[in-house]
């Protein structure tokens, strides 16, 4: 019979089973499938054909490279404001708001189950010629300006919109990880409210930090809607074009070469980032 | 009051402000779609010219609506149900048990999360159609799934760090079989975390629309069919049938959060 010792290491690598089966066909193998489809010759839908690079040649040799900056560009900036926006919440959310936390952790949750795209369309209608925004400032004070649709601006702040839990909720895991006897006897040895704020909270809360601008980038470069629906499809950034090739331009080996190169670079910066994290000190594991 | 302590409730102040401005701007979109649904006329102009709740109820009776409604239910039941059994396991392999592959395992884990929806629809779409599967509503489960399973299995996590591994040890002391043990001491000290996997996990695919655009086929989901009239053909029925999600998320999330509140302390009496 087997011992208790034996049964409780077995027990992990069993429950993880179905899991990592799952996953297995659901992850790994439609990846496998893009890689695949990214070699074959333009404009087939069998996997079967002669493998050939024509697809990435055509891709270095186009314009794509417009959209991947686009989309990193957004990307970065969304992250950089988020990263000011959510710091003082984040804060607020671990140490001063209290018991009024879950509430407000709860208010900031919900959008999240609401799809991108009506949310989105919310800030239309807030924006629109004869929306709320500017119906409001014609009606009441008769000024007339252009509206701010379809602009960059109003692209990354329709992603900062969406993306803003994905920051929040890691920050304010990191921030409250920092002991508060560590803050007090920084304070005590006389450190300065900037000091403390340096040497103390930003170093000791940065795993949570951390994961917060790696999820909010990766999911902002993989962003298609806000360009779509708030920017009016004046900026195309790479995830756009990857639609077009699958759509209109029956094209799937090009538009799986370009989401293969999307992968790598988000692939790669996952990888690096999250090999240097132990995930049960962030989770919580006591 | 001392100036130290003024200072500090100078700065709580700020942060309340700040805080509950981000809070509005997290409903403003909700209270545009609110306003736009209580139009009586067909475009939305504001200040509304004429209020009316006609939209409401055409958006009710339309048979579309309830074949949209039918579609969405079905598919966020299922991967509710499929989500919660796979990430039970999958949480006690991530936070309950010591074993070798674990760090890596874990990682694995949280790679469909960091991963953008719409290629992974695309990804998924290939796949499918390389292994000849029919897309309908029940690819679309399987695409919902595979985000929604490493979600469900992290928030259960959550809940698997704080337990007692030691509870199970003293049932299975106490002569308790495997079965026994699971039914009386690991399913209810979990039930928390297992319930706001299941909200998740509901909530995420009745919402989903990067991964469903891709794999639904010949079937509609609402916010599909939100974003098709959105990009042509606007009715006040896309206000409606927003401000209808984000009312049913807000009631189950709160409603939920209340459940869990009200369990608590009556264990605590």
């Amino acid at each position: 019979m087997a011992t208790a010792t034996d049964r409780k290491a077995r027990q992990g690598p069993l429950n993880a089973v179905p899991v990592i089966l799952f996953l297995i066909v659901g992850f790994a193998a439609p990846l496998l499938a893009v890689i695949g489809y990214s070699f074959m010759p333009e404009r087939t839908f069998g996997l079967f054909q002669k493998p050939s690079f024509d697809n990435y040649v055509t891709v270095f040799t186009s314009t794509s490279y417009i959209s991947f900056l686009w989309s990193l560009g957004l990307a970065a900036v969304t992250v950089i404001l988020l990263a000011l926006i959510c710091y003082p919440i984040a804060y607020g959310l671990a140490r001063v708001f209290g018991r009024w936390s879950t509430l407000l952790t709860l208010l900031f949750t919900i959008p999240l189950f609401v799809s991108e795209n009506v949310r989105l369309y919310g800030w239309i209608l807030f924006f629109i010629k004869n929306g709320v925004l500017l119906g409001t400032l014609k009606s009441l004070f008769g000024i007339e300006i252009q509206s701010w649709l379809f602009t960059e601006g109003i692209i990354v702040l329709g992603m900062v919109y969406v993306y803003l839990p994905f920051m929040l909720f890691p920050m304010t895991l990191g921030v409250s990880m920092v002991p508060n006897e560590t803050r007090d006897a920084a304070f005590d040895l006389g450190a300065t409210r900037w000091q403390v704020f340096k040497e103390v909270d930003l170093p000791l809360s940065m795993p949570g930090i951390v994961i917060g601008f790696l999820l909010s980038f990766v999911l902002a470069v993989g962003a298609i809607v806000e360009a779509k629906v708030l920017g009016g499809q004046k900026v195309i950034p790479i995830t756009h074009d990857i639609e077009i090739a699958f759509t209109y331009a029956q094209n799937w080996p090009l538009g799986s070469a370009l989401a293969v190169l999307l992968m790598v670079v988000v692939g790669a910066l996952v990888l690096t980032v999250l090999r240097r994290f132990d995930l049960d000190a962030i989770l919580g594991r006591r | 009051m001392n100036p130290a302590e003024r200072s500090q409730r100078w700065r709580a102040s700020l942060l309340w402000a700040w805080t509950l401005t981000v809070v509005v701007f997290m409903y403003l979109p909700a209270l545009c779609l609110l306003l736009a649904s209580a139009t009586a006329s067909r475009y939305f102009t504001f200040p509304i010219p004429k209020w009316g709740f006609d939209w409401w109820q055409k958006t009710f009776n339309s048979f579309e609506i309830h074949q949209l409604f039918k579609t969405s239910i079905s598919i966020a039941l299922l991967v509710t149900v499929i989500a919660v059994t796979i990430a039970f396991f999958g949480a006690l392999a991530f936070a309950r048990y010591e074993w070798k592959g674990r760090s890596l395992y874990q990682k694995i884990v949280l790679l469909p999360i960091f991963f953008p929806q719409s290629v992974l629809g695309l990804a998924l779409l290939l796949w499918f159609n390389a292994v000849g599967i029919d897309l309908s509503w029940k690819s679309a489960v399987f695409a919902h799934l595979v985000w929604i399973v490493p979600v469900v299995t992290l928030v259960i996590s959550i809940q698997v760090y704080s337990f007692d591994p030691a509870l199970e040890e003293a049932a299975f002391d106490l002569g308790a079989t495997r079965w026994q043990v699971m039914k009386e001491v690991t399913l209810p000290v979990l039930f928390p975390g297992i319930f706001s996997g299941s909200l998740f996990a509901f909530l995420l695919s009745w919402g989903n629309f990067p991964l469903s655009l891709f794999t639904t086929g010949a079937d509609t989901t609402i916010p599909e069919y939100l974003y098709a009239k959105m990009v042509a053909g606007y009715t006040p029925g896309v206000p409606v049938l927003g401000t209808v999600s984000t009312v049913t998320a807000a009631f189950l999330l709160l409603g939920g959060y209340g459940l869990i509140v009200l369990r608590r302390r009556a264990r605590l009496k």
